[in-house]
């Protein structure tokens, strides 16, 4: 009987040949299902067993909510992918041995972000999101348009440069830590680094942070390194979209909050909290003003999440119990809503056979059930009540609010502002003047609409096992 | 380690630094795909060199890749491209040959004036820490000062060599050498996708600014 922990590893990673070698596209789509489903089942399984310290792995309150999350969306996204691509495949857009590839790396991402995610080393993690960037890049490119070409590239030297900072930042830790860890594998290892942090020498270290922030700044998408997200969801199938939103950006964050946990730990470092309170500002607000010009829809939502990421850099950089509470309920709203949002997005592309804000509109005609989906994920995304988003928006505007009112102003500005022009895509989108194709969906809703109701169920009534955990996790953040 | 062990470092890696520099101002791919294999033999016998006083073999196998990997088949592989598209003509500058050897000997500058005032690490490791952030520091002017995608790749390869250069300083820096075998995969994936999206094919140039044509967001056609 294998653990859990090495369950959530194990299986993304035979199900990664098996697929390459499954010819028939609908075997490998249900086979993809099938291997997240175990996965799920897996990370669900680590809440009710022990784990033994060890260097390479650690397991805390803090990864294993963003494990289950993660390996939650990458099933649901498994789903809707089956009923995407066949679609894809039926129009001629994809061929059955992309196909073969496409499956094969959306288990490699699977088994990379687990691997970021568990990792007690900060080298170990550093492979895991390089690897998770590779795949992620491999899909985006998979259309082979100029445009898909473009993004690709974009995205991977952006990327690269991106990670390969982020090794610096490694290494200067590493460095910093041996002098007083001692040589070897316990000097990269998050539980010693964060209980030695008194001792670390603060002047290196807080070099260190700046590249860390850079590199894995970029990876989350905070203005101003995000020139490579927009193309990056826009031009890559969408499942590959909700994956690249709803995770790969949460495991970014989740890569720097660590670092910031270090940090946090040293008197004499810099102020790891004012740096991403200003980044996290400055990207809510470029993006906020970004979202009135997108012509195209997987663009808008693009800019949207880095709005959203750059709530949850706020968020956490304002720390304390209260801002850390709203960040991470904030990170697991937009995980399931963008996500969400992002399945009925590509329905809705599929079925008008573009993704110009302009050719689409007045869908609450021609396809009624895909209009109300979108229409209550647009509804959630923009922080409304009664979802969940508006739970976190709301403490976290109202516990800066209590701490810094100048900061709050600009906050509530750029909340504004993305609401403003949310709303104002969701009217012509929605309610415009019915135009192009109007025959009927072939659309698997249950994903979204799974997401959609949690998002419901967190709006109105968080369980209280739930906010327990948050609070400890809030409480482990500093 | 003794201050000759130290000195042999810092030459191995002062010579990539050189290289670093030569390789802005070449203005002919062919050139700098050159001094690009010169300088990954240049970290491979310094990667060599950490093995041999720390002790630690297993950074002999770091060496080997970079020495195999990066000095040769790389480069190979990289003049083939060229050959095949036909574009060993200039290179594009953004920035012409003399400011980017300035701003080149500024980061220089910066990189030694951010490591050094730092506390408490040995010089002699800060030093080489300073080496190794003046070539990350050179490899990223180089990709933004040349249009060209070889070049671009050429740059973020120079960018890796000062990481590994880095990371093997470290003394005893566990998964070093898997860590180096991730990153000749991403480089594997760079070459590999610079020849299979045959850009020329796509776009009748490698000139990366051809590539804005196709900005992302897409124009309402009236």
């Amino acid at each position: 009987m294998i653990a859990p922990v090495e369950a959530i590893l194990i299986l993304p990673a035979t199900a990664i040949p098996v697929l390459a070698l499954i010819s028939s596209y609908r075997l490998g789509a249900m086979v993809n299902i099938f291997a997240c489903a175990l996965t799920l089942t897996a990370a669900t399984a680590l809440l009710f067993t022990e784990h033994p310290r060890s260097d390479l792995i650690i397991i805390d309150d803090f990864n294993i909510f963003l494990i289950i999350l993660t390996t939650f969306v990458g099933f649901t996204t498994s789903i809707f992918s089956a009923t995407y691509l066949a679609h894809e495949i039926e129009i001629g857009r994809l061929t059955p041995v992309l196909l073969r590839f496409y499956h094969a790396m959306y288990q490699a991402l699977m088994f990379a972000m687990n691997v970021a995610l568990i990792a007690n080393n900060i080298g170990l993690m550093w492979v895991g999101v390089e690897v998770a960037t590779l795949s992620t890049v491999m899909m985006v490119g998979i259309y082979r348009t100029p445009e898909a070409i473009e993004a690709a590239w974009k995205y991977f030297i952006l990327g690269s440069v991106g990670i390969g900072l982020a090794f610096f930042g490694t290494i200067l830790v590493y460095l910093v830590a041996q002098e007083v860890v001692g040589e070897g594998l316990p000097a990269m290892s998050w539980d010693l680094l964060v209980r030695s942090a008194p001792m670390l020498d603060p002047k290196l270290l807080s070099l260190a942070f700046v590249f860390l922030l850079v590199g894995y700044g970029t990876k989350v998408g905070l203005a101003p390194f995000h020139a490579w997200l927009p193309d990056a969801h826009a031009e890559g199938p969408t499942p590959i979209s909700a994956v690249l939103s709803g995770l790969l950006l949460n495991v970014a964050l989740y890569a720097l909050l660590r670092f910031k946990m270090v940090l946090a730990g040293n008197a004499s470092a810099i102020d790891v909290g004012a740096i991403m309170v200003g980044l996290g500002l400055i990207s809510l607000v470029f993006a906020a003003f970004m979202l009135y010009r997108r012509r195209d829809i997987k663009r808008l939502f693009a800019y949207s999440s880095i709005e959203h990421m750059g709530i949850a850099a706020f968020a956490f950089g304002m720390g304390g119990p209260l801002a850390n509470f709203a960040g991470l309920l904030h990170m697991t709203m937009h995980s399931l809503i963008k996500s969400g949002i992002f399945f009925a997005v590509g329905h809705i592309a599929q079925v008008k056979g573009t993704q110009r804000i302009a050719a689409i509109s007045g869908i609450s005609v021609t396809h009624p059930v895909l209009a109300l989906l979108f229409s209550l994920g647009v509804i959630a995304i923009a922080g409304l009540p009664p979802f969940g988003m508006f739970t976190s928006e709301f403490m976290l505007v109202s516990s800066t609010f209590a701490r810094q009112p100048a900061l709050s102003i600009v906050l509530v500005a750029g909340l504004l502002i993305a609401f403003g022009a949310l709303i104002l895509r969701l009217q012509d989108i929605v309610f415009g003047e019915p135009t192009g194709e109007t025959h009927p969906a072939q659309a698997s809703y249950i994903p979204a609409y799974v997401h959609l109701t949690v998002v419901l169920i967190a709006g109105l009534w968080l369980p209280g096992p739930v906010v327990q955990w948050f609070r400890g996790v809030a409480a482990l953040l500093g | 380690m003794s201050r000759l062990q130290f000195d042999v470092a810092h030459l191995l890696a002062g010579g990539m630094l050189v290289l670093s520099f030569a390789l802005l101002y070449q203005d002919r791919i062919i050139a700098v795909i050159n001094v690009f294999a010169l300088q990954a033999i240049a970290l491979s016998l310094s990667v060599a060199w950490q093995a041999l006083v720390q002790n630690a073999p297993h950074l002999l196998v770091t060496a080997a890749i970079a020495l195999v990997v990066k000095g040769f088949v790389v480069p190979f592989f990289l003049q083939r491209i060229v050959r095949a598209l036909q574009i060993h003509r200039g290179i594009e500058q953004v920035i012409g040959a003399g400011p980017t050897m300035l701003t080149g000997l500024g980061l220089v500058a910066l990189s030694i004036l951010l490591v050094q005032p730092v506390g408490e690490v040995s010089i002699y490791v800060r030093e080489d820490l300073a080496f190794a952030l003046a070539v990350i520091l050179l490899g990223l002017l180089l990709m933004i000062t040349r249009r060209n995608a070889v070049t671009q790749v050429i740059g973020f390869m120079s960018l890796e060599n000062g990481l590994v250069l880095a990371a093997t300083g470290a003394k005893g820096m566990p998964l070093v050498v898997e860590i180096s075998v991730a990153f000749s995969i991403l480089i594997a994936f760079i070459v590999f996708g610079v020849f299979v999206f045959r850009m020329r094919e796509r776009f009748d140039t490698v000139d990366v600014s051809a590539l804005d044509r196709f900005r992302g967001e897409r124009r309402d056609v009236a």
